[in-house]
């Protein structure tokens, strides 16, 4: 029974004498890796040079702020639900009298970190998100020696107030 | 002997050391280049410009890595191993000769540690000892991957070394002399052996692959099957000393096709210098001949992949050998009658 038409015929045929001098091949073999060595190398040297990645790639996530600078994130959960590999975790706060410049909502998140070793990039916490709070960056966690420098705190997640990162090319990706 | 030569012979002996040391340090390096760039990738880079510092940070990594030696294991045995493998393959170099004589203020320096008149035997007599570093390594490990990498290696160096004796015999009988010296000075200009003697050439270089352990010969230490072969037990600096007797004895192969087969110091147009300058282009010229055998080494190594056992003994027992006595006797032929035909 024919299961697929990539099957192939196994042959058992005996070398013939040129095949058994090996040298025919091994000549053709070294011509094969000669050429190869002058052909310039697909050798990225990161972190001198990065590679280019497309402008949705999705790498280190940021917590957007509104207009107002206000993080938008109130702290629900449903992205940590949401993550595939249980890389969230946070803490709500209530948003005291006089906090309103700083969170959108009543309630905020406090606490909120993102285990980058254990997240997988896959871009759910931002599909999940209602808020329109988190999004993945093009930019790249970097690496680093210490496994516990790679839970991302609201330090390294929150958006910077003067300098806004521009996400309009995610939001795309969701609304088409 | 006189002081001037025993002088002579000692530093050329501390300067063989470092060179030998030298090269097969770089060798690592070397190797894991040209693997690079055959794989089209660019290889270590990080150690200082280019990685060239990284046979050194290869070297502290292999000093500062923990001892272990196996508690079943025969403790001197364990030990001596890798010495007789890294002695072994440094001592061969003592007879090949590195280029014409020098003559500095009237005194005349050889570039040979010993002319020996049986420098060819004194080599396989050596390298056949090299055997033992490898078996007494795995042997004495205690360890059955060790135990079948240590059987592999030897029952391969003893195969091919009859085939590469049997090559070399053709050569000694048009040289007429067992002198590597001798052997060399016979192939003025570019008279070289390989082109009277193609296929002894051929057979050599192949048995030489084989008694290097290097792929597509390297059944003693095969990865993918015995873990690590002949050094599975070994760490630190002892596994440091097999890897680097492995790139000496690459190195001094190397040394030994190019005295016996490509002319050692001589190249074409040679006529045209005399006295030192020839002395000096000549030992250049041999080292360009050393490197290109070297980087032959690890062009093969990253084309081929490995024989199987049986092939392996196959091609040693029922093709080379059988091709080098019909090498002897068509070499005898010819001697004998190209006189008569009036060549
Ligand atoms: S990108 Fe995926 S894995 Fe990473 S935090 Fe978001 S949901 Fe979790
Ligand atoms: S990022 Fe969005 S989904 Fe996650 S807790 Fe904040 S508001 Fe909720």
């Amino acid at each position: 029974m024919q299961l697929t038409n990539r099957s192939k015929v196994v042959s058992n045929k005996q070398m013939t004498l040129a095949e058994k001098m090996y040298l025919p091949a091994i000549l053709g073999g070294m011509w094969i890796t000669i050429r190869h060595f002058f052909r310039k190398g697909a050798t990225v040297r990161y972190p001198e040079v990065k590679r280019e990645v497309s402008t949705v790639y999705r790498g280190k996530h940021v917590l957007k702020r509104d207009e107002q600078g206000r993080e938008n994130c109130t702290a629900c959960g449903l992205c940590a639900v949401a993550c595939p590999a249980e890389a969230i975790t946070m803490d709500a706060a209530e948003r005291k009298k006089g906090e309103e410049h700083l969170y959108r909502e009543e309630k905020y998140a406090a606490k909120y970190e993102i285990n980058m070793l254990r997240c997988i990039f896959c871009g759910l916490c931002e599909e999940a998100c209602p808020k329109q709070a988190i999004y993945l960056t093009p930019e790249f966690p970097a690496a680093n020696y210490d496994r516990s420098n790679f839970i991302f705190g609201k330090d390294k997640l929150v958006e910077p107030i003067d300098k806004r990162i521009d996400v309009s090319l995610r939001k795309k990706v969701h609304t088409s | 002997m006189d002081l001037a030569l025993l002088l002579d012979k000692t530093i050329l002996i501390l300067i063989l050391f470092g060179v030998t040391l030298f090269i097969a340090m770089y060798s690592t390096y070397a190797e894991r280049k040209v693997a690079a760039f055959l794989q089209d990738r660019i290889g270590p880079d990080r150690a200082g410009p280019f990685g060239i510092l990284q046979p050194l940070a290869d070297g502290v990594k292999m000093f500062m890595k923990e001892e272990i030696i196996p508690n079943t294991a025969d403790k001197w045995l364990f030990i001596i191993g890798p010495g007789i493998a890294m002695c072994t393959a440094l001592m061969t170099s003592a007879v090949i000769p590195w280029g014409k004589n020098i003559t500095i203020g009237g005194h005349e320096i050889v570039l040979q540690v010993a002319d020996i008149n049986i420098g060819i035997l004194y080599v396989f007599g050596v390298v056949s000892l090299g055997v033992y570093g490898i078996m007494i390594g795995g042997w004495a490990s205690n360890n059955k991957f060790s135990l079948l990498g240590a059987i592999r290696a030897s029952s391969q160096m003893i195969s091919y070394e009859l085939a590469m004796g049997m090559a070399l015999i053709a050569i000694l009988m048009s040289t007429g002399s067992l002198s590597i010296r001798d052997i060399v000075e016979n192939q003025h200009g570019w008279h070289w052996n390989v082109l009277y003697q193609p296929l002894s050439c051929l057979i050599f270089i192949v048995c030489a692959f084989a008694e290097c352990n290097r792929t597509p010969f390297d059944l003693p230490e095969c990865e993918s099957e015995l873990v690590g072969g002949y050094h599975t037990e070994y760490s630190s600096m002892k596994l440091g000393f097999y890897l680097f007797a492995e790139y000496t004895n690459m190195f001094i192969s190397s040394a030994i096709i190019s005295s016996l087969y490509f002319g050692g110091y001589n190249f074409p147009g040679m006529d045209a210098f005399s006295g030192n300058t020839l002395a000096i282009i000549g030992t250049a010229v041999f080292f360009a001949k050393i490197f290109f055998f070297i980087f032959f080494f690890m062009w093969i190594r990253w084309t081929l992949p490995r024989f199987r056992y049986d092939q392996l003994m196959r091609l040693g027992w029922q093709v080379l050998i059988p091709l080098a006595i019909f090498n002897i006797l068509a070499t005898g032929t010819w001697m004998t009658f190209k006189g008569q035909l009036g060549f």
